[in-house]
C-alpha cells in the first residue's frame, strides 16, 4: 500500500513500526502537492520548511516515546486559522498580506499532539459559499472529476484530502462547510456540537453557528482528529466547560437496537432522486446492523434556509466591521479621509458574495427592521431547535442525506445565490441548533460520491463516530478514491 | 421585498463598504431575491416564541478583572497598513 493510501491509524501503527520517517512521509506529500496543486487549487500556502521541521521534532517524539496518535501525521489546515508567522488568507483579499501574529488554539493543539501541518487549504471567502467559487485564489476543483465543484466552504481541505495530499485536513462548518463537501468529496466530516472546540484564532463569520471539526477518511480517523482538537479554552467565551470522552474507547461497540430516525423533509421535492437511492440503501444497511428506523418529522426545516441568511448575514455584518483598512489587512490606496479609506478598504477587499451578506446583515439590523428580521429569525431558531429536541425523545440519531445533489459543475450556481443557499437545506438546521452531524460516504450516484448525514444529541460524538464506524466496518465505500491520485 | 438602488446605497453607507455603480444593480436584484428567500419565515406565527440567543443556553462566563494579557503592540503593530510611535496612522480626522 503506498504512503498517501493509509489513514491516521495506519501511519500512526508504520511510524511505531520504523516503516517510514515522517520526514520520509512529509517529503513524500510535497512530492504529491508539488504534482497534484496546481490543477485543483486546493493548497493556496504550502509551508514546506515548517512541515519538514515539524516532521523531523515528530521523528524524535516518536523514538523518545513520548508521541500522540497524530504524531508526525501530515494535515492540511483550513486557511481560516490563524497560523503565527504563516499568511492566514481566510480566501479573502482583504487578508492577501495578513500574516497571523498568533497560533488559533486548533493549531496549537494539532501542532502539540506532533502533527506535521502541510499547508493552508483554499476555501470561500470568509467560509461565505458552498462550492468554493468564492475565494479570491479562485476555485478548487473536485478530484473525482475537475469540472465539477468540491463543494464549500471547506472545499480546499475537502479536495486535498480526496486526492490524498494530506492524511486528513481541518473544516469549518457554520452551515454545513464540512459536512456538504465532505459528501462531494467522498469523505467522512464532522461537525460537533457547538463549544466543543474552541473558535479562539479561527477568524469569525457568524459566531453563534462557527464550529471548527475533523475531515478524514474514515470515522476512526475523524475520532483522533477530534480527540486532540476538543475541549475547553477560556479564550472562547463560548466554548463549553465539558468533559472531552475517549471518542476512540466506544468505536465497534455493537449498534443492535439503535433507533433511527428518518425526517419525511429530508426526503421530499428537491432531493436528486439518485442520491435518495444512496441514502436508501445506506439506512438498509442499518436495518442489517440491527438498528430500528422510523419516520419523524422535522415541521420548521423549511424556516431553516430563511432564518439561516438573516441570522448568519447579522453575524458577520457584525463581525467583519473588523476589517476597515486601519490596523492589519487590505488597505486601498491615497485615501482622502478616514470615511474613503473605509469604505474603499472594503469595497476593494472584500468580493461577491461577502458584500452581499454583509449588505443584507446591515440591512436586517438597521433601525426599524430589527424586529422583522432578527428577533424573528431567532424565534424561528427556537422553533426548529424544538423539533430537534422532541426528535431525540424518540431516537437516538437522526439520517438523511448531507446535500440534496452531488457535486455540481463549476459556474452552475455561482451566478443564483439563492439556487446556491438550497444546497444547504438538509445542514444549516444542526447549525441553528448547534447540534453535531456528520456526513460519511455510501454508494456513489452515476459515479459522484453521496453523504449520508447523521445527527447526533448535544455532545454526543462518541455514538455518532461509532455509528459511522459500525457502517465502515461492514462497508467499503469509505475506501474509494478518485482515479489519477 | 424589493430593494432599489438607492436602497443599497443606503445600506452600502451604513455598512462603510464602496459598491461601484457597475455592482448596484445586479446587488440590488439579488438582495432583493435573498429578501424573499428570507421572508419564507412569516409563514409562521412565532408570537410568545422566546428568541434563541445560544445554542445551549450558556450564560457569559465571567473572570476575575485581572490582567491576563501581555504587552504585545510592537509585534501586532508589525502587520499594520501605517504606524507612527506606536499609533495607527489614518487621513486626519479634525481640522
Amino acid at each position: 500500500m503506498m504512503l498517501h493510501e493509509k489513514t491516521i491509524s495506519e501511519l500512526a501503527a508504520g511510524l511505531r513500526a520504523g516503516e517510514f520517517s515522517s520526514v520520509e512521509l512529509t517529503k513524500h506529500y510535497l512530492e504529491r502537492i508539488a504534482a497534484h496543486n496546481e490543477a485543483l487549487n486546493a493548497y493556496v500556502t504550502v509551508t514546506e520548511e515548517r512541515a519538514l521541521a515539524q516532521a523531523a521534532a515528530a521523528d524524535q517524539r516518536l523514538v523518545a516515546g513520548d508521541a500522540t496518535p497524530l504524531t508526525g501525521v501530515p494535515l492540511a489546515q483550513k486557511d481560516i486559522f490563524c497560523t503565527n508567522g504563516v499568511r492566514t488568507s481566510c480566501g479573502s483579499r482583504m487578508l492577501d498580506n495578513f500574516v497571523a501574529p498568533y497560533d488559533a488554539t486548533v493549531i496549537e493543539r494539532l501542532d502539540g499532539a506532533g502533527a506535521v501541518m502541510l499547508g493552508k487549504t483554499n476555501m470561500d471567502e470568509f467560509a461565505m459559499g458552498s462550492s468554493n467559487e468564492t475565494s479570491w485564489y479562485g476555485p478548487v476543483r473536485n478530484p473525482w472529476n475537475t469540472e465539477l465543484v468540491p463543494g464549500g466552504s471547506s472545499g480546499g481541505s475537502a479536495a486535498a484530502l480526496a486526492a490524498r495530499l494530506c492524511a486528513a485536513a481541518t473544516g469549518t462548518d457554520t452551515g454545513g462547510s464540512i459536512r456538504q463537501p465532505a459528501a462531494l468529496c467522498g469523505l467522512t466530516g464532522l461537525k460537533p456540537t457547538y463549544g466543543r472546540i474552541s473558535r479562539w484564532g479561527m477568524i469569525a463569520f457568524a459566531s453563534s453557528l462557527d464550529q471548527a471539526g475533523p475531515m478524514t477518511r474514515t470515522a476512526e480517523d475523524a475520532a483522533l482528529m477530534l480527540q486532540a482538537m476538543a475541549g475547553f479554552d477560556a479564550r472562547d467565551s463560548t466554548c463549553a466547560e465539558e468533559p472531552v470522552p475517549d471518542y476512540s474507547a466506544t468505536l465497534g461497540e455493537d449498534i443492535a437496537g439503535l433507533k433511527i430516525g428518518l425526517p419525511k423533509e429530508y426526503f421530499g421535492e428537491g432531493l436528486d432522486p439518485e442520491v435518495a437511492k444512496s441514502v436508501e440503501a445506506a439506512v438498509e444497511e442499518y436495518k442489517r446492523l440491527g438498528c430500528e428506523v422510523v419516520e419523524i418529522s422535522l415541521p420548521n426545516n423549511h424556516l431553516a434556509v430563511p432564518a439561516y441568511y438573516v441570522v448568519a448575514p447579522a453575524e458577520c455584518s457584525s463581525n467583519l466591521a473588523r476589517f476597515d483598512g486601519v490596523r492589519f489587512g487590505h488597505r486601498c490606496e491615497d485615501p482622502k479621509d478616514l470615511e474613503d479609506l473605509y469604505k474603499r478598504s472594503r469595497g476593494e477587499g472584500f468580493g461577491a458574495e461577502v458584500k452581499r451578506r454583509i449588505l443584507i446583515g446591515t440591512y436586517a439590523l438597521s433601525a426599524g427592521y430589527y424586529d422583522a428580521y432578527y428577533l424573528k429569525a431567532q424565534q424561528v431558531r427556537h422553533l426548529i431547535s424544538d423539533d430537534f429536541k422532541k426528535a431525540f425523545e424518540q431516537v437516538d440519531v437522526i439520517m438523511g442525506p448531507a446535500s440534496p445533489t452531488t457535486a455540481f459543475a463549476l459556474g452552475e450556481k455561482s451566478d443564483d445565490p439563492v439556487q446556491m443557499y438550497l444546497s444547504d437545506i438538509y445542514t444549516i438546521a444542526v447549525n441553528l441548533a448547534g447540534l453535531p452531524g456528520m456526513s460519511i460516504p455510501v454508494a456513489p450516484a452515476e459515479g459522484k460520491p453521496v453523504g449520508l448525514q447523521i445527527i447526533g444529541n448535544y455532545f454526543d460524538e462518541t455514538r455518532l463516530l461509532n455509528v459511522a464506524h459500525r457502517f465502515q466496518q461492514a462497508t467499503e465505500w469509505h475506501k474509494a478514491g478518485p482515479s489519477g491520485y | 421585498m424589493s430593494l432599489e438602488r438607492s436602497d443599497v446605497e443606503k445600506i452600502a453607507h451604513l455598512a462603510r463598504m464602496a459598491v461601484s455603480d457597475e455592482e448596484l444593480a445586479s446587488v440590488a436584484d439579488d438582495l432583493s431575491n435573498i429578501l424573499d428567500l428570507v421572508e419564507q419565515m412569516n409563514a409562521v406565527d412565532t408570537a410568545g416564541v422566546a428568541p434563541m440567543a445560544h445554542p445551549l443556553h450558556m450564560l457569559q462566563r465571567l473572570r476575575a478583572d485581572k490582567v491576563s494579557e501581555e504587552d504585545r503592540r510592537e509585534h501586532f503593530q508589525a502587520i499594520a497598513p501605517a504606524t507612527e510611535d506606536g499609533c495607527y496612522l489614518v487621513p486626519k480626522v479634525i481640522e
